[in-house]
């Protein structure tokens, strides 16, 4: 019955959906604000439909109902508790009503908040909001129907793909999709704004946090499913520039953009028709993504069982929203007031730059992704672009763009000073440059882009750091009154220098992971092998059960200069419904740096062959994201830019004035 | 600075980024495509022997051989098949009689050196690939490998 209901509530969801977007856009033609108020109430109504929907789904699969067909197909009962939940959206049709339920969210977030909006923005909004959920709600009914029940129900479930029963899957899929789906809130702003023909530093006010808390998301995300890639797959690789991946790259590539572009916008109101066409890149990515990924047309763990009725649907909603809105911009874009120019040195020539590097890197990204399918679509050939495609564009271009971080940053609004920025970084620029210079010397004929990377990531560091130094201390203040000055530094500035250290931070990881070791070897118990500084052996290897597994555990000790550091736990796990095994890395972090241990075959001599890793600093690729994160979260949190606030009591400092120096 | 001038300075900055980055790319993509090839492939395009590929088909049953670290087996796509040797530890789901993605360099005629092996991830997972290559030789019928 409950499940009914959720199928019930998913129908009722497209029809409020429908509500949603057809009769603001009517009100709007009539410019008739009463009709554009309905909006509200449908976006919540809404989002209360499909949570409902999306909750009976959770309820079938925490209550093991084998007669869906989803949860047969999907789960098992004696899955633990909380891969049950997991495995909602560890499936195609779970994973797209989580979808549908972030998008709803983003609605109802505007419509319950969006009271300092202009009506006329907040129902244009609403409306296209409207319209991406009716087309995925469409799909999800007519295509892939989690509510689908079978008959007779099997005694016993599938279970979950192996792979996917994990700890790092319950969080990764909705942190990307709160990211993926968050640029939608964008995109529905920038065609709201395209609808009217009018778009001002208001504008980017409102839509500002919106990009913020999605970016953030997205950054989690990305870094998270980095992270489970390098622990379940066995290969202690953290990203292998995947299609799948790179789907996840380009979105934050242009929203890394957005947000930066969006910031001009705000402070010189210049830049709209850029920042507009960001904004609907960001969100065609995402959507490229999606379709990437759930049509089959890539094979990957992502791929769930692919059928091509549901690639075309998804590619239609593709080609209806990047072509439609590309229209609209194409046709409204010319009636936007254009901003000035500004002069080339300053912060938002600065911030133009950054916006040219990273969209270069994401159309590097995009075509290294998309020119093999191409490719085997027109000639039937198959290829390849590996990792060095990747890493020679696009590690370039982003190395440069990191040079140029910290000079951006202390650069001042309207004009800079190059000197004076230049005088700042000088330590900066030193520390950076004595240390590449150091690790060059130290590991000669080693990698030559390593050095270079881990001395920029320093620079980045120190320069924020002393971005931040200088905009607080003056000499001869006391230390009461430094505190006073750093806490009236509003909190974008510390977050925006955050974020640029996480960048800095992350940066160093991959840099360090050049400087790895890596050891194969079949290995008797009681052996000791010699990986990086330190020293493992294998003790033993015993069998244990788990609840819906049984794992070949291997014990390992982990010694340095012959002191035991720490012991790890390396495991196969053969899962006895899919009959399929899985490696389970044991994995123990040393400060930064991580060992790292897969294990394979046991020989008929107890012996048992093991992959070895020596990983320095590698933790920091994930705590940096994880900085980056936190720096948007700053900015998110700064009273100035918080969604639907009333104009701020104090006055600002008059834009451009020294509020930087 | 002039209107114009910052206007000159902007595209010209533009121009200078994206010609670089398109130069990169260019002389990147020429150096790491690799083609995908089953075993008939590799025998009808002739393809030279130094050339770096990526083969697919199914691991022929009872060709697995394993000294130490090194592996030996061969690949077919039931019409010719090709051997491949390999260095490491094989992926958990690599099996004999299993679909499986080499890549590598083709050391001579029918010998592949393998540095790469990606074996399916699941039960029902067959890579695309290796579904190509043997329907292309009309060796597949829908469904077959579903378990």
């Amino acid at each position: 019955m409950i499940v009914e209901i959720g199928h019930y509530a998913l129908t009722l969801a497209l029809a409020l959906a429908l509500i949603q977007a057809i009769v603001p856009l009517w009100g709007a033609r009539l410019r008739d604000e009463s009709l554009g108020a309905v909006a509200t109430p449908a976006a919540l109504g809404q989002f209360a439909a499909v949570a409902a929907s999306f909750a009976a789904l959770v309820y079938a699969h925490l209550d093991s109902d084998f007669s869906v067909a989803n949860v047969a197909e999907n789960s098992h009962s004696a899955m633990p508790t909380i891969y049950k939940i997991s495995g909602v959206w560890g499936n195609h049709e779970g994973s797209m009503l989580l979808w549908v339920l972030i998008l709803a969210a983003f609605g109802a977030l505007v419509a319950a908040f969006g009271r300092g909006l202009p009506a006329m923005l907040r129902a244009n909004v609403l409306a296209v909001q409207g319209l991406i959920s009716i087309a995925f709600l469409l799909f999800i009914l007519m295509t892939s129907n989690p509510f689908a029940r079978l008959d007779p129900a099997p005694f016993e479930g599938h279970d979950l793909n192996p792979v996917l029963q994990d700890l790092g899957l319950a969080i990764h899929p909705p942190m990307l999709y709160l990211g993926y789906v968050g640029f939608s809130i964008v995109f529905s702003f920038a065609a709201a704004a395209l609808i009217e023909g009018r778009i001002d530093a208001a504008w980017a006010r409102f839509v500002r946090p919106f990009a913020l808390v999605a970016w953030c998301f997205l950054t989690l995300g990305i870094a998270m499913g980095s992270y489970w890639a390098y622990y379940t797959l066995g290969w202690g690789g953290f990203w292998f520039w995947d299609p799948v991946e790179n789907a996840s790259l380009m979105p934050w590539l242009a929203g890394t953009a957005f947000v930066h572009s969006v910031a001009v916008m705000e402070k010189r109101d210049a830049l709209k028709v850029w920042t507009i066409f960001l904004a609907i890149l960001a969100f065609s990515f995402s959507l490229l993504g999606t379709f990437l990924v759930r049509s089959g047309v890539l094979t990957s763990v992502h791929a769930f069982a692919s059928d091509p009725q549901r690639g075309v649907f998804i590619l239609l909603i593709l080609a209806l929203f990047i072509g439609g809105s590309l229209i609209l911009f194409a046709l409204r874009a010319p009636l936007l007031r254009q901003g000035g120019l500004f002069a080339p040195i300053s912060r938002e020539g600065a911030l133009v730059l950054n916006n040219l590097f990273l969209t270069t890197t994401c159309a590097g990204v995009f075509l290294g992704t998309l020119y093999p399918l191409a490719l085997e679509q027109f000639t039937g050939e198959k290829i390849t672009v590996g990792a060095p495609f990747f890493n020679l564009t696009c590690g370039v271009l982003l190395l440069i763009l990191c040079f140029l971080v910290p000079i951006g940053q202390s650069l001042a609004w309207k004009r800079g000073d190059l000197h004076g920025v230049a005088q700042r970084l000088t330590l900066a620029a030193l520390i950076g440059l004595a240390s590449a210079v150091a690790l060059a010397a130290i590991t000669e004929g080693g990698p030559v882009l390593a050095p270079i990377a881990a001395g920029l990531a320093l620079y980045i560091v120190i320069g924020s750091l002393s971005e931040l130094a200088a905009r607080i201390w003056r000499p001869g203040l006391s230390a009461g009154v430094l505190v006073a000055r750093a806490r009236a530094l509003p909190l974008s500035a510390w977050g925006g220098a955050l974020a640029h250290i996480g960048v800095g931070v992350t940066l160093l990881g991959l840099a360090a992971s050049a400087f790895g070791s890596e050891v194969i070897a079949t290995t008797r118990m009681g052996e000791a092998r010699h990986v990086g500084p330190y020293e493992v052996t294998m003790d033993s290897v015993t069998s244990r059960a788990g609840p819906n597994y049984q794992d070949l555990v291997a014990k390992a000790t982990i010694r340095s200069d012959g002191i035991v550091v720490a012991s790890i736990e390396p495991a196969k796990r053969s899962f006895t419904t899919r009959q399929m095994t899985t490696s389970q890395a044991g994995i123990a972090t040393l400060w930064f740096g991580q060992i790292y241990a897969a294990i394979g075959d046991q020989g008929p001599d107890g012996s048992i062959a093991v992959r070895l890793y020596w990983k320095p600093l590698v933790t920091l690729i994930w705590l940096g994201a994880c900085i980056m994160a936190l720096g948007g979260g700053l900015c998110l949190a700064d009273r100035r830019l918080r969604f639907g606030a009333p104009a701020p009591a104090r006055a600002r400092p008059p834009i451009g004035a020294p509020a930087t120096s | 600075m002039t209107r114009r001038g910052r206007r000159l300075a902007l595209i010209g900055t533009a121009l200078a980024i994206v010609g670089g980055a398109a130069a990169l790319a260019g002389f990147a993509l020429k150096d790491s495509i690799v083609f995908f090839y089953g075993p008939s492939e590799i025998v009808e395009k002739k393809v030279a022997p130094g050339t770096r590929l990526r083969i697919g088909g199914l691991v022929v049953a009872g060709s697995v051989q394993k000294a130490g670290q090194k592996a030996t087996f061969d690949v077919t796509d039931n019409a010719r098949s090709i051997g491949v040797s390999y260095e490491g530890l094989l992926p958990d789901l690599f099996r004999e009689g299993q679909g499986v993605v080499a890549e590598g360099v083709l050391v001579a005629p029918g010998e592949f050196r393998a540095d790469t092996i990606l074996a399916k991830h699941d039960e029902r997972y067959m890579p695309k690939e290796v579904v190509e290559t043997l329907k292309k030789q009309g060796r597949w019928q829908e469904g077959a490998a579903k378990p």
